[in-house]
């Protein structure tokens, strides 16, 4: 009796374990079984491609959205990155244990305030100061990159310090007793030790900024063309497939779905990348 | 460490002054701690102190109009939904971590398709949720927008989270209580429900934890899936979360200083949910280092 009802919850936990292979299987199918029609129809290059969007004409080119997204997550990059891998390096080799139990928890927080609080803030704080300030009508490139730049930030600070942590302290160490400053002993020997962890936090930090819908959304602009400048309003994927969505229908609904999965092609393969790039790290 | 290059201040000074570089890397790296410290208590300053005045009580009136836009409802909906998509999503967690640690044989070539599996959804943007729960809960199952629907997309979004620190907690507890229950004769659910679990909740808690901050500020994975309605919702009514309330505020344009109430409401539960986690963080991690 015992010996049965051992093997039965055997077979249970096994059944909960499998749920996330269901799971991802699921999102795969759903998703590429309904976009592929729309992609078959209009034709993946032409998909891909078309600098137009138009769906009243039933004109469906999604490449100022790929633009939009590559261009919005590059800005956030270049803000997020540098301060970020900045402040991991603060967080592990510069700062007091006791300035850390304080730092950590903002960043704790800084990780879980909610996408739509930030796009609130972007929309209230950011915008009207491009627009007072700089050009445009504020819902621009810019905005969207300075915003998204601040939301990749616990991402990016969380993986590279824990990166920076791994490196073994000998290296650290054999710099110092060389004759190098703490911070060139940091920079040019521990940092670049724990290259590949860091690698992987931007990665990671990609990953978030290109699949964010709601703060995007917000700030963006969302004018479906291909922009000149950053001052200028642009579309992401993410953004296209929300803002169309409660009203399409037939086709148009199609391509938004197959939207959705160019957006998916691009998250799988950035997550390859970040776990190839965390295998290395972990190997050496 | 520390005992070794112990400086005094001005010897450090001396030193700056032979080497600029450092310095400005010195510079660089506080400034980079100034930046983050104040951005965040920028926003956060700025909606508390723009959206505290607009918490009226007209506000969380019992039933929502157009009129007093009351976020009463939201917030009932948003803990509906949180806990229907906990039910569903503990469960199938902890029982996948408890399979991964307890039974899962080295080099299981499943325990590596799970773990890659689980990565990949924690890697999947929540509107990708979104568009899938769409597909398959809203559309194919037939639910329609529901609260039944958002929850289940929920609960998938937030798996990956539990299983991950489930698993990680269940990995701290030592061998040496599993082997001192099989000596005493317990068998292997007894040991895991008696004496694993049990050990290991603190770190369960923290992953729930996470998955309940995740879950309160979703809008993009529920917009199409637990729809839009404002007011109570059932099982199979479609309702909005409070976050969805606020991104239909602050779209409209009309209630700018409801948007402000709400942000308020949502950052408050963030702070909560943040300083609960830390708090069993210190309470249960501490004696055991």
């Amino acid at each position: 009796m015992n010996r049965v009802k051992e093997k039965i919850m055997e077979l249970v936990f096994l059944f909960t374990a499998v749920i996330s292979i269901v799971a991802v299987a699921l999102i795969c199918i759903f998703l590429f079984a309904n976009g592929y029609p729309a992609i078959h129809k209009i034709g993946l290059w032409e998909f891909l491609s078309g600098k137009t969007w138009r769906p009243t004409n039933q004109i469906f080119g999604i490449f100022p959205m790929i633009i939009g997204s590559l261009y919005v997550t590059g800005g956030a990059l270049v803000i997020g990155v540098p301060v970020g891998i900045l402040m991991a390096v603060f967080l592990s080799r510069f700062c007091p244990k006791k300035l850390y139990r304080m730092l950590k928890p903002i960043v704790d927080l800084l990780a879980g305030i909610p996408s739509i609080v930030y796009g609130f803030f972007g929309l209230v704080v950011i915008v009207p100061f491009v627009r007072e300030h700089m050009k445009g009508d504020g819902n621009s490139i810019l905005t969207a990159s300075v915003l998204l730049g601040i939301m990749i930030l616990p991402t990016v600070i969380g993986v590279s310090e824990s990166a920076i942590r791994a490196v073994e302290q000998s290296y650290y160490e054999g710099a110092l007793a060389l004759g190098a400053t703490h911070e060139r002993s940091v920079f040019t020997v521990v940092v670049p030790a724990a290259k590949s962890g860091i690698m992987a936090a931007v990665v990671l930090g990609v990953g978030r900024a290109i699949g964010e819908t709601m703060a995007v959304i917000m700030v963006a602009g969302n004018q479906a063309r291909v922009p000149h400048s950053i001052f200028q309003g642009v579309r992401t994927l993410t953004a296209n497939i929300v803002m169309e969505m409660g009203y399409a229908a037939d086709l148009h609904r199609e391509t938004l779905i197959a939207t959705g999965v160019v957006l998916f092609v691009f998250i799988l393969m950035i997550n390859l990348s970040f776990s190839l790039l965390k295998r290395r790290g972990g190997e050496k | 460490m520390e005992a070794v290059n112990r400086q005094s201040f001005r010897d450090k000074m001396k030193s700056y002054q032979k080497h600029p570089g450092s310095f400005l890397l010195l510079l660089l790296v506080l400034l980079a701690a100034v930046f983050t410290v104040s951005v965040l208590v920028f926003l956060v300053g700025y909606i508390l102190i723009h959206g505290i005045p607009y918490l009226k009580p007209s506000l969380f009136a019992w039933e929502y109009t157009s009129e007093n836009v009351s976020m009463l409802p939201a917030m009932i909906n948003t803990l509906f939904i949180t806990v229907l998509a906990l039910a569903i999503s503990i469960p199938f967690g902890v029982g996948a971590a408890i399979y991964l640690v307890e039974y899962a044989k080295k080099g299981n070539k499943l325990v590596g398709v799970i773990r890659v599996t689980a990565e990949t959804l924690s890697g999947i943007p929540s509107i990708i949720y979104g568009l899938f729960g769409m597909l398959f809960f809203v559309t194919a199952l037939k639910w329609g927008y529901s609260m039944l629907a958002g929850a289940m997309t929920l609960a998938i979004m937030v798996l990956p989270v539990i299983m991950r620190t489930t698993e990680e907690a269940l990995l701290c507890v030592p061998d040496s209580f599993r082997e001192g229950s099989f000596g005493l004769g317990a068998g292997k659910l007894r040991t895991i429900f008696r004496i694993v679990l049990p050990s290991a909740v603190p770190g369960i808690l923290s992953g729930i934890i996470l998955a309940i901050g995740r879950i309160v500020g979703e809008t993009a994975a529920l917009i199409y899936t637990a729809g839009t309605v404002a007011g109570a919702a059932g099982f199979f009514d479609s309702g909005r979360t409070l976050a969805i309330h606020m991104y239909s505020l602050s779209r409209e344009g009309m209630h700018t200083h409801e948007a402000y109430a709400t942000a308020v409401v949502l950052l408050v539960v963030v702070l909560i949910i943040n300083g609960a986690s830390s708090l069993i963080a210190k309470k249960f991690e501490a004696p055991r280092k």
